[in-house]
């Protein structure tokens, strides 16, 4: 890529990554939440590829990296859920931290919790997706 | 509050996502892992099956407020405890069987993931209350069984791959218009409140399409006749585990236990619906029959019997339908259904048992053609003769169960009165024996041309087969009617009084 | 009702678009834009005239909401055609190292 693409590219990462944080943890208070933060995320990894790396030996390296912490991250909410069943009122998915005060940043319990986990998992597999199709195509032309 | 129903889901999602990461580190992992989950699934649903409570579970603990359900609930009845049991039964003698047959396959780990995320999404359908909640499980399996049926990455897997993501796409846009403008309606997912508010609506137009989109849907996920293209190249493109998983339990699990569960227990189903619904599983089973007569690979042949096998099980449904549409006998009515469900049960431990000896046959010749097969039964007995029994029992040959179903079908279409419907079933049944003869024929009997010096199958494919024949012929029992009653007569009744369901999901 | 009828057209253009087009790619496309119609009527029957996002503020006094639940079920579906695409993506590309071409016209071993 040109040293224009490289460089706006360069400035902007940082904010498109700090705006899909932001989705993230007003996801209870705001529309959006981990969906769409984790794919505001994915789009800010992606963008960095698309600039500037195009060696698939690293992509392989990122894709490893990526598929683990999905794995990770939805087992996390799998095991969160089931939390639920020694916590409180003992059910699948129970939300037993303290609901706190409508607006405010920490409350609705295990909700922004859920969002941060479900949003690691969006952004990760969104990346998974992209590097192997990337990598799947760097290796048709080789 | 202490139920442990939606264990059925959590542990092979759980074990579905443990996979791919510590995968990375043994390579026994996986393998051993997923048959214990399914062992242990068995015992439970199994143990499920003969004790006698029904239940219902609110996931979350959100109580339902002004008598209005806002949760999502998990339904077990007795309907529901029969095709768990058959999902696990099965899954576990598959997930043994593949432990040798997909070793050939680079990726192991992705396979049994994919295998657990499958079986996750059909204990979700199976176990769901809430319409779209059941879409999204579907969803969940489909995607698991699209991926499954392209594991070998030829062009032929790929291909069939494609296929069926396109009609299965199609069916769920419809089956998702369906829920939309149900809800449009209704102005609720829970199948038990739809049920209970579609009781005062008078029977419309809206309705009715609701309906005919409905059985579009699942039929096509089902691949009742004029919906099947994607299952011949499907299940005999997809590596012979997972046909066998597709064939016995997907196709069951997603389409058929839908559509009973919906028009039974959600819609009060009138006549024409009953009607439609007969036509579909008749013609399914003639035209499939007729179909699988002229193919020459073995496992396009047995893709086609399912389509047919399918057709008897819905035939079975729609007869007792009808029954109670017209405001019949109810004894009748109960004869067909549990004919079906007992044909359910039978087709899948059948089916599984043939395509997992048609993967055995690929295992160690390579090819499906059965015109370069021939004398296998000296080199493979075990092999020959569990494919000998379940031939026997698709075809519906006296001791083995497959006669019984069968037999209990056309009894009850009988005495309704349906002499062309049961006519018919005795043709098909007459034909599936004439195409099973070929296939034996072909591939196991006559003169060895290109195999002389194979072996057997290893260890664990061959247990699974063995155990699968065993349950062919003692499945048989459950035509005995005291046995029968124990264990089919809990699923009927969840079928036939639909005030049972809805009173389980008390809000 | 226009919005209705607009939401069905989407939905016919998605199926011609399927019927008549031969590029894997396309193909995809198409149903897409089937599946984004199926997600807009869902959005148009919770819609409330004058309703607000249904999200809970004491600011606001007597608010009329629109319908949260259709929502919800739009954002999961959304999730679960992202899966699909991106399934089908993954088969198109192997398809097209395996025979050279995107076109379906050349891709028929199987009999169907």
């Amino acid at each position: 890529m040109s040293l224009i693409v490289k460089k706006v590219a360069q400035l902007i990462t940082g904010f498109v990554f700090l705006y899909g944080i932001y989705i993230i943890v007003h996801g209870h208070l705001t529309p959006g939440g981990g969906f769409a933060g984790g794919a505001i995320l994915a789009g800010a990894y992606i963008l960095q590829i698309l600039a500037f790396g195009r060696d698939p030996l690293h992509l392989k390296k990122k894709e490893t990296g990526s598929s683990v912490s999905e794995s990770v991250a939805i087992f996390l909410v799998l095991m969160m859920a089931v939390a639920g069943f020694f916590i409180g009122a003992k059910v699948f998915f129970n939300n037993y931290l303290p609901t706190g005060k409508i607006g405010e940043l920490v409350s609705a319990g295990a909700i922004p919790l859920y969002n941060v986990l479900i949003g690691i998992e969006v952004a990760a597999a969104l990346l998974t997706i992209f590097l192997a199709l990337i990598i799947y195509k760097e290796e048709i032309e080789e | 509050m202490n139920s442990l129903i939606p264990l059925f889901i959590i542990i092979p999602l759980a074990i579905a996502f443990i996979i791919p990461v510590i995968g990375k580190l043994t390579n026994y992992f996986a393998k051993t892992i997923t048959p214990i989950m399914l062992l242990i699934l068995c015992f439970f649903s199994v143990t499920l099956l003969f004790n006698n409570n029904q239940e219902s579970y609110i996931v979350g603990g959100w109580q339902p407020v002004d008598n209005i359900p806002i949760g999502i609930y998990l339904v077990l009845d007795g309907f529901s405890k029969l095709i768990l049991c058959i999902i696990s039964v099965i899954g576990f003698l598959v997930s043994i069987y593949s432990i040798s047959y997909i070793s050939k396959y680079t990726s192991e780990n992705n396979f049994y993931a994919l295998f657990c995320l499958m079986i996750a999404g059909m204990n979700g359908v199976v176990l769901s209350g809430d319409i779209f909640n059941l879409f999204v499980f579907l969803e969940i399996s489909v995607i698991a069984s699209y991926a499954l049926v392209a594991f070998g990455v030829g062009k032929n897997e790929l291909e069939a791959s494609f296929k069926y993501q396109v009609l299965g796409n199609i069916a769920s846009f419809l089956i998702l218009f369906s829920i939309a403008l149900l809800y449009w309606q209704t102005k609720t997912l829970n199948i038990a409140d739809i049920s209970n508010i579609l009781k005062t609506h008078d029977s419309s137009a809206f309705l009715t399409f609701t309906q005919i989109l409905l059985i579009t849907g699942f039929g096509l996920k089902a691949a009742i006749i004029p919906f099947h293209a994607w299952l011949p190249d499907a299940h005999s493109s997809a590596p012979s585990p997972v046909s066998a998983m597709l064939s016995g339990v997907l196709i069951k699990a997603i389409g058929v236990y839908v559509i009973v569960r919906l028009f039974f227990n959600m819609f009060a189903f009138t006549y024409e619906i009953a009607v439609v619904i007969t036509v579909l599983g008749t013609l399914s089973m003639i035209i499939g029959s007729l179909l699988a007569i002229n193919q020459w690979d073995i496992k396009r042949l047995l893709a086609y019997s399912s389509i047919s096998q399918i057709g008897y099980i819905i035939l079975g449904f729609g007869i007792g339908m009808m029954i109670l549409a017209k405001g019949g006998k109810e004894s009748l009515a109960v004869l067909a259904i549990s004919g079906s469900l007992f044909h359910m049960v039978n087709h899948s431990v059948f089916k599984g048992l043939l395509f997992l000896g048609a993967g055995a046959i690929e295992y160690r010749t390579n090819t499906r053609d059965m015109n370069q097969l021939g004398g296998l039964s000296e080199n493979m007995p075990i092999t020959s003769t569990t494919s000998l029994g379940a031939s026997m029992s698709i075809s519906g040959i006296p001791p083995f169960n497959g006669f019984f179903s069968k037999l209990i079908i056309i009894i009850a279409a009988v005495q309704a009165k349906f002499y062309l419907l049961a006519f018919l079933a005795v043709i098909v049944s007459i034909i599936t024996l004439a195409y099973f003869l070929k296939f034996q024929k072909a591939v196991f009997y006559g003169k060895n041309k290109n195999f002389k010096d194979i072996k057997e199958v290893p260890f664990a494919m061959s247990l699974s087969m063995i155990v699968l024949v065993i349950l062919c012929l003692g499945l048989s029992v459950l035509a005995i009617p005291s046995i029968r009653e124990v264990v089919l007569d809990q699923a009927v009744n969840s079928l036939i009084n639909v005030d049972e369901y809805v009173n389980l999901v008390k809000y | 009702m226009i919005v209705y009828i607009l939401c069905f057209i989407l939905f016919l253009v998605g199926l011609y678009g399927l019927i008549t087009r031969r590029n894997l790619i396309k193909i995809v496309i198409s149903l897409s834009i089937m599946e984004f119609s199926i997600f807009i009527l869902l959005v148009l029957i919770g819609y409330i005239d004058g309703g607000i996002a249904p999200i809970v503020s004491e600011k606001i006094v007597n608010p009329t909401y629109v319908d949260p639940l259709p929502q919800a079920m739009v954002l999961t579906a959304i999730v679960i055609g992202l899966a699909t695409t991106a399934m089908l993506m993954a088969i198109a590309i192997r398809l097209y190292r395996k025979y050279g071409t995107f076109d379906i016209r050349e891709i028929k071993n199987l009999k169907g």
